[in-house]
């Protein structure tokens, strides 16, 4: 949470992924957009029509320039591969991650099948659990409370509807 | 003196009883925003906006505005209270706030805290109101080359200032701006880089890129660092608040540089957290005794605090004179005046005076009612934070599920929004700066037709760029500003081989 990062300091090798991989690999992912926006704008046109610039004109030198400048971080972390590289994240920390990034993923996706409040409810219940070490009864209050709190926020007052699943058909909703 | 007689009628307009409930609502929203990990003002007013498509414009953005008042006013609790700074620009705060509050000053340093937010922020609107007039009436002027030429300064204004490396700067800007170019071409009615996916024909929204960049990716971070939350607890008596408050005034030199460097910092686009570490450091380099900082030194609260707020409050400047957000939360608010119908710049200042002097009037109110709230509200929130992370956690993420679901009611934005979490995670791992991609991609289109416009105008010859002194002038600088690190670097070359020599 803070934009203050301390200083680089462990550069002995630890039990941590370093940083020269993720580096390379978003900059190389970053150059792919960039081939997108490049030849996407090709095809339409960067030059001039009679009415003025097509609309490729703007896109392109944009996809350059998002094209120098990863290629720039891709080739200088390339030519600092054999230095030590600072570590991006201990195991630890990364196992954390992903223990925060799977639920997320799948909760996504529940709502698409689930609807948002089904969804929702197991989301919370499944942190409670996990890492809360909550009991049942108060699992269960907040896992269902908080999803028919925000119901009657939305759905009722803001008259504003979220996707529902089968169990609210089921309801009538 | 029009300006008093506007600012006059604008408070007509804000002293509603429907308009104060707002503000009322809003700052209370915008302090647990401010108090809460992974929501912050950006993303919690990008959250919030599609509950307010069908309010009247002026009650919706004295609400959203009163909502980054509170969470400027929050993120001091956290720090002072928690050691965790609740958004990046209290960071500054917590290195004297919070060995104060160990030292059981806590109430102190909170009084301290709340009392330099509002001046800075006093200041700023002080100079919104009678600069801002003055601003648009000289914007009004602008053509599209100088138009284009101000959002060049505001992007190389990032080059030249972020800590960040410039290449990563420069990408993370391109991103924004190739983001904002999917979808349909409004000037051709052309179709850019959808590559056959229909879900894109739309493009990207810049809300959902603020609640995920900064929403989730913000809790993957949090995670990583393993939360506990040991605070100190505090209640505010109004004694301590009266014995501060007579203890303040010796410190106006403080506050008077702070606001400056926070005023400056927030018209160009630095933002509120490179302006607490400028003017912390500042504090520190300009004291007696610059060895009690870091210890519990007041002015080591004052300092962050002043210029945090000024800069925030100053960031609408720009956005409203000239349609370019000084800052994240501002473009997020840019973002909501335009789905409203309001374009921002300096037409706004003569066909909607009203909702203009209004929301200026609101600034005042806002701030003063955000400062009799926080004073009076702080062990309330000090227990939010006694909630185990374990239950704010997954409830902040439904919140940001439902927050990009309400934008356009699409399933296709909450799968974007966790793309772009992941993408805020990794960004601020590599240190790449978010804000130039949020700017970049509100601003995208503004750009391109501004760009395209004077392109138009020349036949497609740069040459317009530096056709008058106006426009030539903005656009050296612009250079220059762009140019800053390549200066530094050569400094610091000469600077090594004196040293060797």
């Amino acid at each position: 949470m803070s934009t203050e990062t301390p200083p680089e300091k462990t550069l002995e090798p630890t039990a941590g992924v370093k940083t020269r991989g993720p580096e390379l690999g978003l900059a190389a992912f970053l150059m792919l957009l960039a081939v997108l926006v490049i030849t996407d704008s090709l095809r339409v046109g960067i030059g001039w029509a009679d009415d003025g610039p097509r609309s490729g004109y703007f896109p392109f030198y944009i996809g350059l320039l998002l094209m120098a400048s990863s290629g720039t971080v891709f080739v200088s972390t390339l030519l600092r591969w054999r230095q030590p590289s600072p570590v991006f994240a201990e195991r630890e920390q990364l196992k954390t991650v992903f223990a925060m990034l799977i639920p997320m993923v799948v909760y996504v996706g529940g709502i698409a099948l689930l609807g948002i409040y089904l969804s929702s409810a197991v989301l919370i219940g499944y942190f409670m659990r996990r890492y809360g070490k909550f009991g049942w009864p108060v699992t269960a209050v907040v896992s269902v409370g908080v999803p028919l709190a925000f119901f009657l926020v939305f759905e009722r007052w803001f008259l504003v509807p979220l996707p529902k699943g089968p169990i609210e058909r089921l309801l009538g909703f | 003196m029009e300006e008093i007689s506007n600012l006059l009628q604008g408070f007509a307009v804000a002293m509603t009883l429907p308009n104060l409930v707002y503000m009322l609502i809003g700052i209370t929203l915008g302090v647990l925003i401010g108090v809460l990990p992974g929501l912050g003002g950006a993303n919690g007013i990008a959250i919030l906006l599609p509950l307010t498509f069908t309010m009247n414009p002026t009650s919706a953005i004295i609400m959203l505005s009163c909502i980054y008042w509170g969470a400027l006013f929050g993120g001091a609790i956290t720090s002072i209270l928690f050691n965790i700074p609740g958004e990046p620009w209290s960071v500054a705060t917590t290195f004297d706030g919070y060995p104060m509050a160990q030292q059981g000053r806590a109430a102190q340093a909170l009084t301290a805290a709340f009392t330099s937010s509002f001046v800075g922020a006093l200041f700023a609107v002080a100079l919104i109101t009678f600069l801002a007039p003055l601003l648009a009436k000289f914007a009004l002027k602008f053509g599209p080359a100088e138009y284009f030429a101000v959002q060049l300064l505001t992007f190389c204004s990032f080059v030249g200032m972020s800590k960040e490396p410039p290449a990563k700067v420069i990408a993370s800007m391109m991103l924004g701006f190739a983001l904002a170019a999917v979808g349909m071409d409004t000037v051709t009615g052309q179709l850019r880089m959808t590559y056959g996916v229909a879900d894109l024909l739309k493009g990207f929204d810049f809300l959902i890129a603020v609640i995920g960049l900064f929403g989730i990716g913000e809790i993957l971070l949090t995670m990583e660092e393993g939360l506990a939350f040991k605070g100190q607890s505090a209640r505010i008596n109004p004694r301590v608040v009266l014995q501060t408050w007579r203890e303040l005034p010796k410190y106006w030199l403080t506050f008077l540089r702070s606001t400056a460097i926070g005023c400056w910092m927030g018209i160009t686009p630095g933002g509120a957290t490179p302006a607490s570490f400028m003017s912390y450091g500042v504090a520190r380099r300009m004291s007696k005794d610059p060895q009690s900082f870091g210890k519990g030194q007041i002015e080591g609260v004052l300092a962050p605090e002043t210029a945090a707020h000024a800069a925030g409050t100053s960031a609408l400047l720009p956005m409203l004179t000239l349609g370019i957000p000084g800052s994240p939360t501002a473009a997020v608010l840019l973002g909501g005046l335009m789905i409203w119908g309001l374009q921002p710049g300096p037409m706004l200042f003569v066909e909607h005076k009203d909702f203009v002097w209004g929301l200026i009037a609101s600034m005042y109110l806002g701030n003063l009612v955000g400062l009799l709230v926080v004073l009076t509200t702080v062990p309330f929130w000090a227990a939010f934070l006694r909630i185990p992370f374990s239950v704010i956690a997954p409830v902040i993420i439904v919140i940001c599920a439902i927050g990009a679901y309400t934008v356009h009611s699409s399933m296709f934005d909450v799968v974007m929004m966790m793309v772009f979490g992941v993408a805020g995670y990794l960004f601020k791992k590599l240190k790449y700066p978010m804000a130039p991609l949020v700017l970049a991609l509100v601003l995208g289109d503004m750009a391109e037709a501004s760009f395209r416009q004077s392109m138009l105008l020349s036949q497609g010859s740069l040459s317009i760029f530096w056709s008058n002194p106006l426009v030539g002038g903005i656009a050296g600088l612009a250079i220059l500003m762009l140019l800053w690190p390549l200066l530094g670097m050569a400094r610091g070359y000469l600077k090594a081989r004196e040293n060797r020599a």
